[in-house]
């Protein structure tokens, strides 16, 4: 073997080139895309306006997500429930329409298969260690946590990959987030996601995919290492991928569109070659220590603003850069937040547990695990539970967390992005505080004025207890 | 998709940093199966409740031309940003860094991204306030009336597109044979990827 040692991310990324052009530019195959209903409908009105057909109907797979109600959708009498938004209506019913028309296999809004794109790719054995996986949406990454190189892409893009089953792509950067040690008790893989990114920066994964290595991720259920992945966009990375071992293989075998009993042998053997080669080279390298990574949490309006539970609100004057005081400074009047109050001070009135980060079993069950035999505290006004698909919903029901999360006065509801994105009936209110396991804190993210406090599943469950920021260690801590 | 060659007139100075694409154009506005009229929810959490601000101004009406602080359009993958700065007359985004996904669904659209060294996105910044800009794709270079002129990158790919208005679906359409090569390749060596969706024999 003479061949240069490539890192992961190069291996998929070579597999997968049809042509390469001499300014570098190259014509690469995509092999899985998901679609939904929000950015969607322009490309596939473009296709029609040119009379293009979808090259691949079998490799893209459509599903609603983004501003389904999470309420109810079928009555007493199985009659399906329309929906009051006619916005919401027209965008759901012209997916409807699509998929049909162009061949395209599509999970309806009431089915048991229905969920958020990046909880049902994975879910279904649709996504694959290995592959080229897009979709509209940022958050798209989350394949990752399976090997495959995914990311999010803009309707002109879904229009050309329905077209062409293609895009033109130049290679990117590679980088890689090593966390050397290990993750203390109760620490979650959204509190080391938070933490990278709080060391990274919005910005510092720009250009760049991201490889997460060392034993941290090895030790990883699937599940985890998706929820690390999913928020690889908010580094700026458009990509970000761990591995694939026999956790993923045993995770994939027997899914729907998962290989066959006998094509397994087959699809293993490849997958066991997607490694980074002992002496490749990362145009890029982040070290990371797990022993530093506490519970976090966001105190601004950008995901790079996390600090440790036990910590406190920065004052601007603490960083370096003037553009980042001042953007602090913005941050802090947005949120209501003077510098130096404690993170577990900090009062809340709203709590989501959902989203593409946090929205599938492993997380229900951590989130039930604090919220057993508790109440939710008397200042919270509105707190929800939303599972990440039918499927997940199914599963958490047959092991009584639903019924877990209403004792405890959340709510339970149906599959979808929920108040991850102020684009469907779930927002919190202007001027109120959420602590939210979703993805971002913008202003404005989870409706107009609304201050978000990104958590984990169990520490959003620790403030529904308390009613404030807390440090979930605090409630599941052993009694002396 | 429109010819570019040259981006001239008036700069919105805008100047900051982070700017994420719910910022550019909330979700709310995203529920529509059209690529026409964001343009008036563009920006619409730093108009409320203010006046002043640079968006509404009389002076920077029609300006086909932004300028902003490093990292560009973070965030959300939503074309839709793309398609409101559009839809706001603006032809040309000019920062020191703009997000990969964001850079990419500009040039879809047309939209030239000019990356410059912060220094001289603060020169631009100051002579926008008061004159107008001139970006020239051809000679790849920023000019002011104040003889400054500074030279940017591109991808010549993305400018070759950008020149001749090229559409990139139908350009890769021509590439069939090469795609159907590749196509009988993965199908002959792995049968349970090229199936997809479809159900195994």
């Amino acid at each position: 073997m003479a061949s240069k040692p490539r890192t992961l991310y190069e291996k998929i990324f070579d597999a997968h080139v049809i042509e390469r052009r001499d300014d570098g530019t190259c014509l690469i195959f995509i092999d899985r895309h998901l679609v939904h209903e929000v950015t969607s409908p322009q490309a596939f009105e473009a296709l029609r306006m040119k009379g293009r057909t979808v090259r691949h109907p079998e490799l893209t797979l459509a599903v609603p997500d983004h501003n389904l109600p999470t309420t109810p959708r079928l009555d007493a009498r199985g009659e399906r429930i329309p929906i009051a938004d006619r916005e919401s209506a027209d965008q759901l019913a012209a997916l409807e329409r699509n998929a049909p028309e162009f061949g395209v296999r599509y999970f309806d809004a009431t089915s048991s298969q229905q969920g958020i794109v990046h909880v049902v790719g994975p879910e279904q054995g649709f996504s694959l260690p290995g592959t080229t996986i897009v979709c509209g949406d940022s958050h798209t990454a989350c394949h990752g946590g399976l090997g495959a190189w995914a990311f999010g892409i803009g309707t002109s893009e879904v229009e050309h990959v329905l077209a062409t089953q293609t895009l033109l792509l130049r290679p990117s950067k590679t980088m890689e987030v090593r966390v050397e040690g290990q993750l203390g008790l109760g620490i979650t893989a959204k509190d080391l996601i938070m933490h990278i990114i709080g060391v990274v920066g919005t910005a510092g994964g720009t250009g760049h995919v991201i490889e997460y290595r060392g034993k941290v991720f090895e030790r990883m259920s699937v599940e985890s290492r998706l929820t690390v992945c999913n928020m690889s966009i908010e580094a700026g990375a458009r990509g970000g991928l761990i591995a694939p071992d026999e956790t993923t293989f045993a995770y994939i075998k027997g899914r729907p569109f998962a290989p066959g009993a006998d094509e397994w042998d087959d699809a293993v053997t490849y997958w066991k070659t997607l490694y980074t080669d002992p002496d490749a080279e990362f145009d890029r390298s982040v070290v990371i220590d797990a022993a530093e990574v506490e519970p976090s949490v966001t105190w601004g309006t950008s995901p790079e603003d996390v600090v440790a539970i036990g910590g406190t609100v920065p004052a601007p004057e603490s960083f370096a850069d003037p553009s980042k005081q001042e953007a602090a400074r913005a941050s802090l009047e947005y949120m209501d937040l003077a510098p130096g109050t404690r993170m577990q001070d900090v009062e809340v009135q709203n709590i989501f547990i959902g989203s593409c980060t946090n929205s599938r079993i492993e997380d229900l069950r951590a989130a039930a695990e604090v919220l057993r035999g508790r109440r939710k505290a008397d200042n919270i006004k509105w707190a929800i539970v939303v599972p990440g698909s039918g499927l997940v919903k199914m599963q958490a029901e047959a092991e009584g967390l639903d019924k877990v999360f209403t004792d405890a006065g959340l709510e339970w509801r149906e599959p979808g992005c929920s108040a991850c994105l102020g684009m469907n009936p779930d927002k919190v209110p202007t001027g109120e505080r959420s602590a939210s396991t979703s993805n971002r804190n913008f202003v404005g993210r989870q409706g107009p004025g609304a201050r978000t406090h990104l958590v984990s599943p169990a520490m959003a469950a620790a403030a529904a207890v308390t009613g404030r920021l807390t440090d979930v260690r605090e409630l599941t801590r052993e009694p002396a | 998709m429109e010819k570019v060659d040259t981006v001239e007139g008036r700069a919105i100075p805008f100047g900051r940093k982070n700017v994420d694409t719910d910022l550019i154009i909330p979700a709310r506005w995203l529920k529509t199966i059209s690529r026409e009229g964001l343009g008036r929810g563009a920006f619409e959490s730093v108009r409320a409740g203010n006046p002043d601000n640079v968006f509404d101004s009389e002076e920077f009406a029609d300006a086909p031309i932004l300028i902003a602080g490093d990292n560009f359009g973070c965030g959300s993958s939503r074309e839709h940003a793309a398609w409101a700065l559009l839809d706001m007359g603006v032809r040309a985004v000019i920062a020191p860094s703009f997000s990969d996904i964001f850079a990419g669904n500009a040039f879809k659209n047309g939209i030239l991204t000019v990356v410059l060294p912060q220094e001289q996105v603060d020169r631009l910044l100051e002579v926008a306030k008061t004159d107008p800009i001139s970006i020239d794709l051809d000679a790849q270079s920023v000019t002011t009336p104040f003889q400054d002129r500074f030279s940017f990158e591109i991808d010549p790919f993305r400018k070759h597109c950008l020149v001749e208005g090229l559409d990139e679906v139908g350009l890769t359409l021509t590439r069939d044979e090469a795609i159907s090569r590749y196509e009988d390749r993965m199908s002959a060596s792995k049968p349970w990827l090229a199936r997809g969706t479809g159900v195994a024999a």
